[in-house]
C-alpha cells in the first residue's frame, strides 16, 4: 500500500539529505518526495509518499522522528487533499489540436505552449486523475513528462502540523 | 576572543577534562588553545584509537567521551570508532577540523566530507558555517550525545571558522524544537505490564545496555527481586544485575548458556529493559520464545516494534519506569518454574575440557585474580569467553564492542577506562587478531603511563572466523591462519617501554598473573599461549532458534 506522510522540518541545509539517507539506509521505498517552504520561514514541509506495509510505515515515522530536525511526521493517506502539478509535450499536428485542446478543456488542464508540432500542457489534480490524462494524451505522442510528487493537506479544521 | 578560544572555554563549561585526539593543520587554532587549558589531551598514535578510548572513557565513567581530528585522513579514521560508538549507544563528541569555508567542496589538501560520510552513524552532526553559531552548536552536541537514547555526535569545524572572532557568550539551557525525549512512562502503560507481571507464571527479565546507560541496575535487582523472576542480559547488559545474584542466569544468546537460552525461551513473559532484540541475543526471529507475551521498555520509541512483537510497550527512562513498577506488584511465588529453571542450571552448566591449556580457564582465573576490574574485550572468540567466564558485580565493569563488532576496540576502550576510573584494573581481553588492529595505542599508554594490562589469548588464528569455518564450511580454513604464534609480544610489548610476559602452560597461569598484580603502575601485555583448537560453546547456530542450541567441545 501507499502511505503519504507529512514531515515538518527545519529549514536547514542538508536535512533533505539526511531524509533521503535515513530512506535509503533502512531500505523504505520512496515513490515521491517534495520540498517546499511553509507560512514559517523557518520550517520546511516535505510531503512522501513510501510503498509497505503498517510496519514500514511504523518504522518510517519513527525513524524521521530520531532526526533531530525533524519537527513532526503526519500520515495523511486518509482524509486529506492531495495534489500533484504535470507538464505533458505532446505530439500535436494541425488535425489533432481540436481534440487535445477538448480532452485538456475536461480535465481542466491548460495549454501552456504552443509548438509547430507540439503542445506543453499543465495539469494538476490528484494521482488518478493525471495518470488518466496521460493515459488518453499516449495516442498522440508523448515527448516528455515532467511530474512534482505529490502535496498533500489533511481536510477539515484540523491542522496536521500542529 | 578567537572563536578557539572561546570553544575550549566551552569544553571547560561542558566539565570536560580528557580529549583523546591527534593534531593536525585544519585543527591546529583549536589545538593552540588547548595549550591553555586544564583539559588533559592524550594524543593517541590513531584517530580511531582516539575514538574507542574517548567511548571507553563514557562507558566507564558515564560522562561523554571527547575526541578531536583534523580533516580529511584525521576524520576519516574515527568512522569506526564513531560507528561503533553509534551502534552501543554510548555518548561520545568527535571535534574535527576542516579546511576553510571558501575550499569546501574544491577537494582541497586533506578535505573529506566528514559530516555526509558519518550522516548514518551519528545521532546527529554539524558543519559550522557561521562563527557566531559554533558555541551554541557545541552546547547542543552535548545535549544531544548525552540525553535520552544517547550516541556519537559530530562537529566539523572549518579552519577560519576556529580562527574567527566571537563574543563568549555561552548558553546555559538550549532548546531544540525536534528533539524533546521522553522520560515518564505512561501509566497505563505501567499497569498494564503489572497486570501482565501479576498473572505471568513464567516471567523472565531480559537486560539490556539500557540498563547500565540508565543507572537502573538498582531498580532492576529490585525488581527482579520483587517479582521474583530470573534475569537474562544480552552482552550489553553483562553487569546491569550482579553476575553473583542468585536470579542472575547470565547473558544470553548465540553463546549464552544453555540454561540461560532454555528460560527465556520457555518463559511466558519477557519483561525486556533497553535492549532492541538483536539477531544475536533471541537467534531466529520466527521461533522466538513462542508462548511469551513481552513487556518492553525502551526510551527510543524506534525500538519498539523493530525486531519483534511488543504487547505492552513502555517508552521512557529505565530507572523511572521500573521504580514505578515495582511499587505497584507484589510478590509471588511461581514455584513450579524456578525448580525447573534450576534444573536446568544444574544440568547444563558452562563447562570446558580441563585437558591442555584452555583460553576459558585464563579467563577463570582472571576473574578470581581481578574480581573487580573494569574488563574490556575484543571482539571474537576472546569476547564470548570472557563473557562467560569472567562474572561480573558491577555495572559499568564490562565493556565490549556488541553492535559493530569491532576488532581493535577493547584495547584503547581500556585505556579510555582507565583513563576514567585511574584506581580501578583495566584489562583487556584480547585475541591475537584484535589486539594487532590497535596495537600502536601501546606507545599511548607507555607515554602517558597508563597502566592498562591486556591479557591476549593467542591462538594464532581469526579464531571465531575458523570455528564458523571448522563447523559451517567443511574444515575449509581460507585466511584465517595468521600465525601469531611466531610473533613476540612479549618482545613487542618491551619494545615499547610495557612488560611483557609470554606464558605457555596452564600451570604458569597463576604466577602470570600474579606479577601482573605486582605491577600495578606499569602497562603489562601478556601473551597466553592457548590451544588454538579451542571454540565457543554452546553456540545457536546462525537461523536457528534459542533452544536448538548446540553443545561441543
Amino acid at each position: 500500500m501507499k502511505y503519504t506522510i507529512a514531515v515538518l522540518v527545519e529549514n536547514k541545509p542538508g536535512v533533505l539529505a539526511r531524509v533521503a539517507s535515513l530512506f535509503r539506509r533502512r531500505g523504505f521505498n520512496i515513490e515521491s518526495l517534495t520540498v517546499g517552504t511553509t507560512e514559517r520561514e523557518d520550517l520546511s514541509r516535505m510531503t512522501i509518499v513510501v510503498n509497505g506495509d503498517e510496519k514500514v510505515l511504523e518504522q518510517v515515522t519513527k525513524q524521521l522522528n530520531k532526526l533531530i530536525e525533524v519537527i513532526k511526521v503526519s500520515d495523511v493517506t486518509m482524509n486529506s487533499v492531495e495534489r500533484e502539478l504535470c507538464l505533458i509535450r505532446v505530439n500535436s499536428p494541425p488535425e489533432k489540436r481540436g481534440e487535445i485542446i477538448e480532452l485538456t478543456n475536461i480535465f481542466r488542464g491548460r495549454i501552456v505552449d504552443v509548438a509547430k508540432d507540439s503542445f506543453i500542457i499543465e495539469i494538476t489534480g490528484d494521482e488518478d486523475k493525471i495518470n488518466a490524462f496521460i493515459d488518453l494524451m499516449r495516442i498522440y505522442g508523448i515527448k516528455e513528462v515532467a511530474r512534482t510528487g505529490k502535496v498533500a493537506m489533511v481536510r477539515g479544521g484540523r491542522n496536521s502540523e500542529k | 576572543m578567537r572563536a578557539a578560544d572561546a570553544f575550549v572555554r566551552a569544553l571547560e563549561k561542558e566539565g570536560v577534562e580528557v580529549v583523546f585526539g591527534i593534531p593536525g593543520g585544519a585543527i591546529l587554532e583549536i589545538y593552540d588553545a588547548l595549550y591553555d587549558s586544564n583539559i588533559k589531551h592524550i594524543t593517541t598514535r590513531h584517530e580511531q584509537g582516539a575514538t574507542h578510548a574517548a567511548d571507553g572513557y563514557a562507558r566507564a565513567s558515564g560522562k561523554v567521551g571527547v575526541a578531536f581530528a583534523t580533516s580529511g585522513p584525521g576524520a576519516t579514521n574515527t568512522v569506526t570508532g564513531i560507528a561503533n560508538a553509534y551502534m552501543d549507544s554510548s555518548p561520545i563528541v568527535v571535534f574535527t577540523g576542516q579546511v576553510a569555508r571558501s575550499l569546501i567542496g574544491n577537494d582541497a589538501f586533506q578535505e573529506a566530507d566528514i559530516t555526509g560520510i558519518t550522516m548514518p552513524i551519528t545521532k546527529h552532526n554539524y558543519l559550522v558555517t557561521d562563527p557566531k553559531k559554533l558555541l551554541r552548536i557545541v552546547k547542543e552536541a552535548f545535549h544531544i550525545a548525552s540525553t535520552g537514547r544517547p550516541g556519537p555526535v559530530l562537529v566539523d569545524i572549518p579552519k577560519d571558522v576556529s580562527q574567527a572572532d566571537i563574543e563568549f557568550d555561552y548558553p546555559s539551557k538550549i532548546e531544540l524544537m525536534g528533539y524533546k525525549p521522553k522520560y515518564e512512562g505512561h501509566p497505563m502503560q505501567i499497569k498494564k505490564a503489572a497486570e501482565l507481571i501479576m498473572k505471568s507464571e513464567r516471567p523472565i527479565i531480559l537486560a539490556g545496555g539500557g540498563v547500565k546507560i540508565a543507572n537502573a541496575n538498582k531498580e532492576l535487582t529490585e525488581l527482579a527481586e520483587t517479582i521474583p523472576a530470573f534475569v537474562v542480559t544480552t552482552l550489553m547488559g553483562k553487569g546491569s544485575i550482579s553476575e553473583y545474584h542468585p536470579l542472575c542466569l547470565g547473558f544470553v544468546g548465540m553463546h549464552g548458556s544453555k540454561y540461560a537460552n532454555y528460560a527465556l525461551s520457555e518463559s511466558d513473559l519477557i519483561i525486556a529493559v533497553g535492549c532492541r532484540f538483536s539477531d544475536r541475543t533471541i537467534g531466529n526471529t520466527a521461533l522466538f520464545a513462542p508462548d511469551a507475551k513481552i513487556i518492553h521498555i525502551d526510551i527510543d520509541p524506534a525500538e519498539i516494534g523493530k525486531n519483534v512483537r511488543v504487547d505492552v510497550p513502555i517508552v521512557g527512562d529505565a530507572k523511572r519506569i521500573l521504580s514505578q513498577l515495582i511499587k505497584v506488584i507484589q510478590y509471588k511465588q511461581r514455584k513450579e518454574w524456578e525448580e525447573k529453571v534450576r534444573e536446568w542450571r544444574e544440568k547444563f552448566p558452562l563447562k570446558y575440557s580441563k585437558q591442555g591449556f584452555k583460553p576459558q580457564y585464563v579467563i577463570e582465573k582472571a576473574c578470581e585474580f581481578f574480581p573487580d576490574a573494569i574488563i574490556t574485550t575484543e571482539v571474537g572468540q576472546n569476547q564470548m569467553w570472557a563473557a562467560q567466564f569472567f562474572k561480573v558485580k558491577h555495572p559499568r565493569q564490562f565493556i565490549s564492542s556488541g553492535g559493530l563488532g569491532t576488532m581493535g576496540f577493547g584495547f584503547p576502550a581500556a585505556m579510555g577506562a582507565k583513563v576514567a576510573c585511574p584506581d580501578r584494573e583495566v584489562i583487556d581481553i584480547a585475541g591475537d587478531g584484535s589486539f594487532l588492529m590497535n596495537i600502536q595505542e601501546l606507545a599511548t599508554c607507555v607515554h602517558y603511563e597508563i597502566p592498562v594490562k591486556v591479557f591476549i589469548l593467542n591462538n594464532g588464528y581469526l579464531g571465531m572466523v575458523r570455528q564458523w569455518q571448522q563447523l559451517f564450511y567443511k574444515e575449509r580454513y581460507s585466511a584465517t591462519c595468521i600465525g601469531c604464534e611466531k610473533v613476540s609480544f612479549e618482545k613487542i610489548a618491551n619494545g615499547f617501554g610495557a612488560l611483557g610476559i609470554t606464558v605457555e602452560k596452564a600451570s604458569e597461569v597463576e604466577s602470570a598473573l600474579r606479577i601482573v598484580k605486582e605491577n600495578k603502575d606499569v602497562p603489562v601485555v601478556v601473551d597466553f599461549r592457548v590451544d588454538f583448537q579451542a571454540n565457543v560453546f554452546p553456540m545457536v547456530p546462525p537461523g536457528k532458534g534459542l533452544k536448538d542450541i548446540i553443545e561441543g567441545e
